[in-house]
Order: structure tokens, then C-alpha cells, then sequence
């Protein structure tokens, strides 16, 4: 009778303390996305912050997803209410310059921003290499399954997205990711290049 | 007689144009507040991406309104409740669902509450039937 009943707590108790195990290795406010490894949504936005040269666009020029095609694009969204945008600024902007030669497109979204509330930011963060687009009713951020900001894409040469990432992006992290996928022949599995 | 039939017709068709424009923006307002309520019903199912565990229906916050007008553009498109769901799902994951669907490891969510419930009213019968045979008759 002992063991039976010893059983019926094991058997009890088990599954219990497995299920807070999982529970406790999770990050509680790491939220899984579903989209690397998918192709990266399209957008056409319209640029409202030009960039400085040899990165620059002309304001109102409309970006294409589908013109960058071959390249590898970091999408960042941000905006100038966003305190957390402020700690990346930098990194982003040089690691945008250090590229500007090899196949790489850096757009920087407007979120939910006044386009003069982003330009005083850019002019007071000291310019930003790369240009910025307006995204009409957050239709890109919402394709994008954005949660807040800052978020950042980087988008494969064959047009997929291989990392998404939550807050403040680093110029190492950006690094990595960028050379990884600049090796990568178009087509080539991006999913299992490099980890978070 | 000719004459009395011509304009016969033509009030007809006088009178008809009114109703008839009248009966389309009747459907037309039928239709917008149909298409409305779908909305409303699939926004109370996904989740406020910046928000504490409120709908976008509930949440008075700005992208909470844009994936309101998200939800009613693609009903309007003729999208069907389930193509917009699996929409928002393949943009931000399951967690997008106020009430995970009964697929895969969800069936786990569903079925342990169900479960725990079973199991305690099973104990339960277990352990008074125990007791009241235990419990000593006056007689005895």
C-alpha cells in the first residue's frame, strides 16, 4: 500500500515540479517572435530625416523594402519620446558608417513621433548617418509586430528576417550579425548563423 | 394615352431613385455597423502589445487604436475572423491571443485545469469514503 501511495506523490509531484522549472528558466518578459526566419514584411515609407552622406536620401524619397534587396537592412524603430532610443543612437549611427561601403542599408522608422519632434532629436543627439521614414498609422511597426521601442530588424540579403531584437541594439551585436549574414550567398539558411 | 403613360413612368421612376438610394445607404450603414461589431469582437480576443493584459478593444492606448483600424480594414477587405487573427498571430505569436488556442502544448493549458479539478474531486471521494468506514456505528 506504501509504495502505491508513494507512487501516486511521485507521479503527482513530478510533473508539478518540472512545469515551475520551465516556469523559472524562462525569461517571464521575453516574448518569442514568430517572424525570423520568415520574409521580412515590405514596406514604402517616406523619408523624412535625410541622413548625411554617403548614406544620405533625399526627404520625401520613398524607401523600399524591395530595392534593397541583396543587402543586408537594419530596420530600427524608435522615437524621440523614447528614452532608450538615446543609449543606441550612437552605436547604430557609426555602425551604419562603418558599412557604408559594403552591401548594407540602415532605415531608421519613426513610431508614433512627430517628424519635428524626431528631426529636433536627431539634431540634438549630434545627426544620424543613416535616413529616417515616417510610418503612416504604425502600419510598418504593426507588420513588424512591434511591442515599443526601440526594436530592431536585421533583414537577410534574401529578403528574410534573421534577428529581431528588444531594446537597445549594440555596435557589437550589429557587428555580428552583419558580418555573419554578409557571408551568407542569397537564399542560405540564416536561422541558425549566429545566436541572441 | 400615350401621353398619360409617359408620365406615369417617369414619376415612377422619380419615386424610385429616392428609395432606392435610401434602401443602399440603409444596407450600407447595416453593413458598417455588421462589419463593426465583427471588429470589436475580434479586438476583444487579441492582446494590447503595450499594455497590461488588456484587450485592444479595452485599451485607450494609440497602437491599440491602430490595430483596431487594422482589424476593420482587412474585415472591410473581406477577410474572414479567423484570416485576421492568423494575421496578428503570424505578426506577434500565439502570446497575441487573449485565450491561447487548444492546439499543440496549449492543449496542456486547457486540459490541467481540468485535470487538477478531476483529480481533487477524486481524492476527495477517495478520502471520505475512507473515513465513513472508518467511523464507528453506535452499535458497534
Amino acid at each position: 500500500m506504501n509504495w502505491k501511495r508513494s507512487l501516486i506523490g511521485v507521479g503527482v509531484a513530478v510533473p508539478i515540479i518540472g512545469l515551475l522549472a520551465f516556469g523559472f528558466m524562462r525569461d517571464p518578459r521575453a516574448i518569442p517572435s514568430p517572424l525570423p526566419g520568415h520574409e521580412a514584411p515590405a514596406f514604402d515609407l517616406a523619408v523624412f530625416a535625410p541622413g548625411e552622406a554617403p548614406l544620405a536620401r533625399k526627404v520625401g524619397d520613398t524607401l523600399r523594402l524591395r530595392e534593397f534587396a541583396g543587402k543586408v537592412v537594419v530596420v530600427n524603430f524608435w522615437a524621440s519620446w523614447c528614452l532608450q532610443c538615446q543609449d543606441e543612437h550612437r552605436d547604430l549611427s557609426e555602425t551604419a558608417r562603418a558599412y557604408a561601403d559594403r552591401p548594407t542599408q540602415f532605415v531608421g522608422v519613426l513610431y508614433n513621433d512627430r517628424t519635428t519632434l524626431g528631426t529636433r532629436w536627431i539634431s540634438e543627439m549630434g545627426g544620424q548617418s543613416y535616413p529616417s521614414v515616417t510610418d503612416d498609422r504604425s502600419r510598418a511597426a504593426i507588420n513588424y509586430g512591434l511591442y515599443g521601442v526601440p526594436e530592431t530588424f536585421i533583414i537577410a540579403p534574401d529578403g528574410r528576417i534573421a534577428y529581431k531584437h528588444l531594446g537597445p541594439i549594440s555596435s557589437a551585436v550589429l557587428g555580428k550579425w552583419i558580418d555573419s549574414l554578409l557571408t551568407l550567398a542569397p537564399r542560405a539558411d540564416t536561422t541558425a548563423v549566429a545566436d541572441k | 394615352m400615350m401621353r398619360r403613360v409617359m408620365v406615369r413612368a417617369v414619376f415612377a421612376a422619380a419615386m424610385a431613385v429616392p428609395c432606392t438610394a435610401h434602401a443602399q445607404s440603409q444596407s450600407s450603414a447595416t453593413s458598417d455597423a455588421n462589419i463593426d461589431a465583427r471588429a470589436a469582437a475580434i479586438s476583444a480576443t487579441l492582446r494590447c502589445p503595450v499594455c497590461q493584459g488588456e484587450s485592444i478593444q479595452d485599451s485607450p492606448s494609440e497602437l491599440a487604436g491602430q490595430m483596431r483600424a487594422v482589424v476593420r480594414e482587412q474585415l472591410v477587405a473581406g477577410r474572414t475572423p479567423d484570416e485576421v487573427k492568423a494575421y496578428f498571430v503570424g505578426r506577434y505569436g500565439e502570446w497575441i491571443l487573449l485565450e491561447p488556442s487548444m492546439t499543440g502544448m496549449n492543449v496542456l493549458l486547457w486540459a490541467f485545469p481540468v485535470l487538477l479539478v478531476i483529480g481533487g474531486l477524486w481524492l476527495i471521494a477517495v478520502v471520505v469514503r475512507k473515513w465513513s468506514a472508518q467511523t464507528p456505528t453506535p452499535d458497534s
